[in-house]
Order: C-alpha cells, then sequence, then structure tokens
C-alpha cells in the first residue's frame, strides 16, 4: 500500500472476501432496471477500477472478464462486450496504479474520466459494427457520475481498512 | 502476476506478462462476440450464466418493482375512475365486433370446409406486463413479466390493442425479452391488406418502420395498411402492424416505403403473446386425383 501525499495513515491489509463481496453489490447494483435513464453510473467498472488501483496484485484482468461475462449476461448486451471493456480497464487500471494513488482522490477520479469513456467507446465501436443503433450522446453521461462518484465510493470502500485491529487510544495511527 | 511497466527479477515466476495476459483475454473476447453477435453460438452458455446472475437479478428488480407499485398505488380515484369508463366503453364496442367475429369464424370455416381447405391454424395467447426497457442501450428491448414457466416461447409475436409490437428473442423462466419492431435488427413480413402485395419490413432504430426490396412499380400507396403475411411460418397471419406514410419511388430500383407502427411500441404497458397452436399442416391431398 503505497502512501497518498495527503495522508501517510498506513493502512490494514484489505481483506479479500471484502473485495468479492464489493464487486458482487456493484454487479447486484448494475443489475437494478432503469429503463433508459441516462448517466447511471457503470458500478461494476467503478469499484473494478478502484480495487485495480488499490489491489493490483489481487485484482486484475482476471476479475474484469469474469465480471464482465455476468454483466453481458445480466442486460442481455452481446457476450464478451462487457467482458472486453471491464478487461481494458482491469489492464489500464492496474498500470495506473502506482501513479495515481499519489494524488487525492478527486484527482484520482480526473485521471479515471478518460478511462471510462474509453471503455464506453470501445462498447459503442463493438455494437456499431455488429448493426446496432447509436443510442445518443446521453449515453456517455454515464462516465460522468461514475466519476463522479470516485471519491465518495473509495472512502467508502478503504473505510473497514482504517480500523485498528486491537483498539489502543494511545496509538497514533 | 506482475505490475504493468515493472520488469520482475528473473529469479521470480510471476505469470505471464500484463500485456501477453491482455492481449489472451481480448482475443477471447473477440471470439466471443463473434461467436455470439455473428453466429449465435452462445445461447448455451448464457444460459448456464443465468443461473448464476438469475438470483442477483431478481433482487436487483426489488426495487424497482416497489417503485412502480408505489406509483400505482398513489395513483388518485378520480384517474382510476376515468380509466374504468373508458374501459367500460371499449368493451362494449369490442364485444360487439366479437359478436359479429365469432359468426365470421364460424362461417369461414363451414366455407374453408365447403372448399376443401386445411382449417385455420388456432391461436393460442398469453397476457403479460411490460416489466421494463432492457437495459443494453443499443438496442430496442423490453422484458416482460411471463417466461418459459408460462408457456412463453422465443420467436412469438407480441402485440398490444392496436397491433404488433415486437417479437420474443429471448426467454427467461420468469421472464422473457422482446426486440421491438423498431430494433435495427427486427425484421417482420407483411402485406398490404388492400392488394396482398408482399414484402418485408425492418426497423430503422428511430421509432419508424421500412419496407424494403419493394420494386418501385409496385401497387402500394400512402395510407396502406400492413399486416403480417404469415409467410414466415412463426408469426400468425393478418395481425396489423403498420400503416405506410411516404413512398418515394424516385431513388432507386427499389422504392423507398417509410411505415408507421399501429401499435404504441414504445409506450405500450400491457401486451399479449400470440403463438400458433401447431405449424400450418401440408396441403390435404385432393381426393378427385386419387
Amino acid at each position: 500500500m503505497q502512501p497518498t501525499n495527503r495522508s501517510s495513515r498506513i493502512l490494514l491489509p484489505v481483506k479479500l472476501w471484502f473485495v468479492y463481496l464489493s464487486l458482487l453489490v456493484a454487479l447486484g447494483l448494475e443489475y437494478i432496471p432503469t429503463g433508459r435513464v441516462p448517466g447511471i453510473p457503470d458500478w461494476v467498472a467503478l469499484v473494478l477500477a478502484i480495487w485495480c488501483v488499490r489491489e493490483p496484485q489481487r485484482i486484475g484482468m482476471g476479475a474484469g472478464f469474469v465480471l464482465g461475462l455476468l454483466v453481458d449476461v445480466g442486460q442481455g448486451a452481446a457476450m464478451g462486450q462487457h467482458a472486453l471493456a471491464y478487461v481494458v480497464l482491469a489492464y489500464l487500471a492496474n498500470g495506473a496504479a502506482r501513479r495515481v494513488l499519489w494524488f487525492p482522490l478527486a484527482l484520482q477520479a480526473i485521471h479515471f474520466l478518460p478511462l471510462f469513456l474509453f471503455i464506453q467507446v470501445l462498447m459503442l465501436v463493438v455494437r456499431l459494427l455488429a448493426g446496432a443503433e447509436f443510442p445518443g450522446w446521453s449515453y456517455f453521461l454515464s462516465s460522468l457520475s461514475s466519476t463522479v462518484l470516485w471519491a465518495p465510493l473509495s472512502m467508502l470502500l478503504l473505510l473497514p481498512q482504517y480500523q485498528p485491529v486491537d483498539r489502543d487510544d494511545n496509538r497514533p495511527i | 502476476m506482475s505490475l504493468v511497466g515493472h520488469q520482475p527479477p528473473p529469479i521470480f515466476k510471476r505469470g505471464l506478462a500484463p500485456i501477453a495476459r491482455l492481449s489472451v483475454f481480448v482475443a477471447v473476447c473477440l471470439v466471443l462476440l463473434v461467436a455470439d453477435l455473428r453466429f449465435r453460438y452462445l445461447e448455451v452458455m448464457r444460459n448456464a450464466l443465468s443461473v448464476v446472475t438469475y438470483p442477483l437479478q431478481m433482487a436487483a428488480a426489488t426495487p424497482a418493482d416497489f417503485v412502480r407499485n408505489a406509483s400505482r398505488y398513489f395513483a388518485t380515484l378520480v384517474e382510476v375512475q376515468l380509466e374504468n369508463a373508458d374501459l367500460r366503453r371499449q368493451r362494449l364496442t369490442s364485444g360487439e365486433r366479437l359478436l359479429r367475429f365469432e359468426l365470421l369464424e364460424q362461417e369461414n370455416a363451414q366455407l374453408r370446409e365447403l372448399l376443401g381447405m386445411s382449417r385455420r391454424v388456432g391461436v393460442e395467447s398469453i397476457a403479460a406486463d411490460i416489466l421494463y426497457n432492457a437495459p443494453d442501450p443499443f438496442a430496442r428491448k423490453v422484458i416482460l413479466d411471463r417466461g418459459a414457466q408460462q408457456g412463453v416461447e422465443a420467436g412469438l409475436a407480441v402485440v398490444d390493442a392496436k397491433g404488433v409490437v415486437g417479437q420474443v428473442t429471448r426467454v427467461h423462466p420468469v421472464q422473457s425479452e422482446v426486440t421491438l419492431l423498431t430494433d435495427r435488427n427486427q425484421s417482420i413480413p407483411v402485406s398490404v391488406v388492400r392488394n396482398g402485395v408482399r414484402g418485408v419490413l425492418f426497423g430503422t432504430g428511430r421509432g419508424r418502420l421500412e419496407m424494403r426490396f419493394v420494386l418501385a412499380d409496385a401497387d402500394i400507396r400512402e395510407g396502406d395498411q400492413l399486416v403480417t403475411s404469415g409467410l414466415d411460418g412463426i408469426f400468425v397471419p393478418g395481425l396489423p402492424v403498420a400503416q405506410v406514410t411516404g413512398v418515394d419511388r424516385v431513388s432507386d430500383a427499389f422504392a423507398r416505403i417509410d411505415c408507421e407502427p399501429l401499435a404504441a411500441i414504445e409506450t405500450s404497458v400491457q401486451v399479449l403473446v400470440i403463438g400458433r397452436t401447431a405449424y400450418p399442416p401440408p396441403p390435404a391431398p385432393d381426393p378427385k386425383e386419387r
């Protein structure tokens, strides 16, 4: 775990079951039928990117691939569409992990806006090549809302790691 | 596994390099995409994976159900009364038409028998509610609340009170997915009511339909009614589909025929899933030939 420039706080090691649970919850959120409301964040991409940055040794392209397939099945999208997007996202997020963690959360989010947009464009190109219609520019609002949620969701997901193992009021961290 | 951009020392075995892993995964994804979009090979895999996703989907749909039911619950009494009166009026008119229809159906059966024609294939229907639009933003699909358990099958036609809405394309245990007529990849064989000219109607993706591959000199006019021709063996013949709104004969060897769907495709809530009880039997042999 690298320290960020804002906080030199040392976090507890992450619990792997919590990572998987959060990804599962994200998958559930992704399945909520919202119809054609624009700007629904891509929950799985968001949580996956957060863990790819925080735990690049554990969460990577394999997780992205499996989650992508599950999203494809649940949404009735083309098989492999989200899998492709999430694999690419995981690769880029793993690669960016060492750099991005030096920035405060708000700036981290700005790093990831082009990434989210890129995977959306990737999915768009795949589907347009297969003969689908263009869904309109509001399709890209989803990346913006994902970016806005980056900081609060990162805080939330790191919350368990802020807890001390045994409570000691005299300890500095 | 190694981090991107950091070459591990060779003494540590850490598996494939990230870029190689990426290539492998991307290749697998591309194979899946082609197999699914081009050849439709992956329905088995989709069904297997849906065993995993289905409970999660059911859980995720609960809040949406709640919102839907709540909004229905708070509909005002006046609205319900107005709607009720309207429905009563509609029932009266359709009841009268139904009386005549039954008479005509009997007459039709008798006439067909006299002519020695095979009987019309029976039709079965399942009433269903549209739950929500499918989340995939690239296609125009909706999810129905009836599935394989209620007898819905892939390929059946879905109609509302005015005409055809779409076709069932994927069936889950208690839900099914309907591709609307306006989807770019949806087509339906139709014929003109006035003179029986046949053609195929394609969605354009913008809420409109287009009749393609009709010769420029074909007798089709603005205002013509189009019904399903039933030649595909899937749709029941005679369901109203669309009305011709414009014919452009100058452009090509084929006429450009714009149509407007009759059904409220994007807004209807209650629909019927209509299927044939059996495929049409082969024509009966002529008794005189023997």
